[in-house]
């Protein structure tokens, strides 16, 4: 292929644009509601994922040793937490530690003991990097020598496991429907748009052009459809998440431990290319397999 | 280079390809239905002729021509145009066979949305000439065809006539060995109808094969040119200088 019929593709691609004003409209319009829904619903989903991550981040098991275990063992039984893939960090708790601690909470009560009730209290508090392996490590943890007891929260631990899996499969499954749903939408408005320039593709046909050159116009102009489409819902979300979280932060300030939110950039970084190549693959897809029909003549 | 192996792939030549520049034997098409179109065609053109293929409504002249663009495939039968099998060729080399014919159509067929001059260079773009060539070459052929001074009109500020010298003007811009036309005077008064005729003439004064389809019966009795008359998918006569052979 020559550079210059590229360029002469590309250019037809990009007039078309302008001389089928109404198909480039309905286009536009359909990948950019598709794309905004599908923007709103991934952001909403990772802002859900991160505030149970953020709670469960708050999750610990307590692992507490035999009496009478040396430093060294309790160091061992460290290296063999860390070592694990599922533990994201640990604590450890020294006795004295455990009841200053206590001693505070319990205020007035605790004055008057001089002798450390917490004598075996020593303890590491470990915090996992996914609380649904909490069972597999309690389980594991138990049998190794010098562990006393493991403390656990298995209630809490099997919510999140199950609100994640929930939003998790809730949110893949909203957007499987709204990408199929704008696949459809975008093959029917390209089908009208290209079903009323038949005649200029069975003229190109007879007068010897090849399906690139025939293609390639419709190709370009659905992929710059495509990315316009992506990129006029992105701005619409950005400056509405934007919004939405000086809005949280304002108004509902007494919810801030559990209204725990990603900054714009967070969510932006995955969401712009994701976007744009959705846009302009569907853009990319839609014109291509839509010309094909008309190619065999 | 390899588009020249491509090109020799797609010929598959014998003595009758060299000698004839459209040639069928023994060709069967039918209509989905099985309802025939054609039956036992047999027809060669040579190099530079002038043949008109005339017949009613109904009488085939429509489906021989989209054999002879390769846009359908017999049943039976060999079909040899300008050195091309089109029995034996790929959907991929459709393309470059079809770039060795010139196509006028009834209805023109011209790009509405593109003024004359870029509906011509149009078909030089799809053989991927340079742009100086196509500076070159369209003007060249507007002229050719008397209309050098409206290269800049869309085809609605056009008349027919003036629209079928525009699509004639891209038919032969790309210098085809033949030229097929398809009814070039359905549209036309009997004045523009002499003039594109004219034209054909002298197209074909110039080397060019020049193949018209017609029904026209005033056009065929005045050219006395080759006829070849269809009548219910059967060639029914082939006459040199012949006239126009009435239904019944």
């Amino acid at each position: 292929m020559r550079i210059s019929t590229f360029f002469y593709t590309l250019k037809q691609g990009i007039i078309s644009i302008f001389r089928n004003k109404w198909f480039t409209l309905a286009s536009l319009a359909t990948i950019s509601a598709c794309l905004f829904i599908f923007g709103i619903a991934y952001s909403l989903m990772v802002n859900f994922q991160y505030m149970i991550k953020t709670a469960e981040e708050a999750v610990s098991i307590t692992v507490f040793f035999d009496e009478g275990i040396t430093e060294e063992r309790i160091a061992e039984i460290g290296n063999i937490i860390d070592s694990r893939t599922e533990v994201d960090h640990k604590v450890f708790v020294s006795a004295d530690e455990a009841w200053a601690e206590f001693s505070q909470e319990l205020g007035e009560a605790a004055e008057g003991i001089t002798e450390n009730p917490l004598a075996n209290s020593a303890n590491y508090e470990i915090y996992l990097n996914d609380v649904s392996a909490q069972g597999k490590l309690v389980k594991y943890l138990e049998q190794v020598e010098g562990v006393r007891k493991v403390n656990k929260s298995e209630f809490t631990a099997n919510m999140f496991t199950g609100v994640n899996s929930l939003v998790t499969y809730v949110s893949i499954g909203m957007i499987a429907i709204l990408l199929a749903v704008s696949v459809f939408l975008i093959s029917n408005t390209v089908t009208i748009g290209i079903s009323v320039r038949k005649e200029e593709i069975t003229v190109m046909k007879y007068i010897g052009a090849t399906d690139f050159f025939v293609r390639a116009p419709f190709v370009f102009e659905g992929m710059i459809i495509g990315l316009i489409g992506a990129a006029i819902p992105l701005a619409l979300i950005y400056y509405i998440y934007v919004f939405a979280l000086k809005f949280l932060a304002e108004k509902f300030a007494f919810l801030s431990n559990l209204l725990v939110t990603l900054p714009a950039k967070d969510v932006f970084i995955v969401l712009i290319p994701v976007s744009l190549l959705i846009g302009v693959g569907i853009g990319f897809f839609g014109s291509f397999f839509t010309v094909r029909k008309h190619l065999k003549v | 280079m390899a588009k020249e192996q491509k090109k020799k792939r797609a010929r598959k030549t014998n003595a009758d390809a060299e000698k004839y520049v459209i040639s069928l034997e023994n060709v069967n098409k039918s209509y989905e239905d099985g309802v025939p179109a054609l039956t036992d065609i047999n027809l060669k053109i040579t190099p530079g002729e002038f043949v008109f293929i005339a017949g009613d409504s109904g009488s085939g002249k429509s489906t021989l021509i989209k054999l002879l663009l390769r846009e359908v495939r017999v049943n039976s039968g060999n079909v040899n145009v300008s050195g091309y099998d089109l029995v034996h060729m790929k959907r991929k080399e459709v393309p470059m066979f079809r770039r060795n014919l010139g196509i006028v159509f009834q209805d023109f067929r011209l790009l509405k949305d593109r003024n004359v001059y870029e509906n011509v260079a149009f078909a030089q773009r799809i053989v991927q000439k340079s742009e100086r060539e196509i500076r070159k070459n369209v003007p060249s052929i507007l002229s050719t065809v008397g209309l050098a001074g409206k290269y800049k009109a869309k085809p609605k500020q056009l008349s027919g006539g003036e629209q079928q010298r525009v699509a004639l003007a891209r038919a032969l811009v790309n210098k085809p060995s033949i030229l097929l036309a398809d009814e070039p005077t359905g549209n036309l008064d009997p004045r523009n109808s002499n003039e594109i005729m004219h034209l054909l003439e002298k197209i074909n004064e110039n080397g060019t094969t020049v193949v018209v389809v017609t029904h026209n019966r005033e056009i065929v009795n005045e050219m006395q040119k080759r006829v070849i008359t269809l009548k219910k998918g059967v060639i029914v006569s082939d006459e040199e200088k012949g006239g126009y052979i009435d239904e019944d």
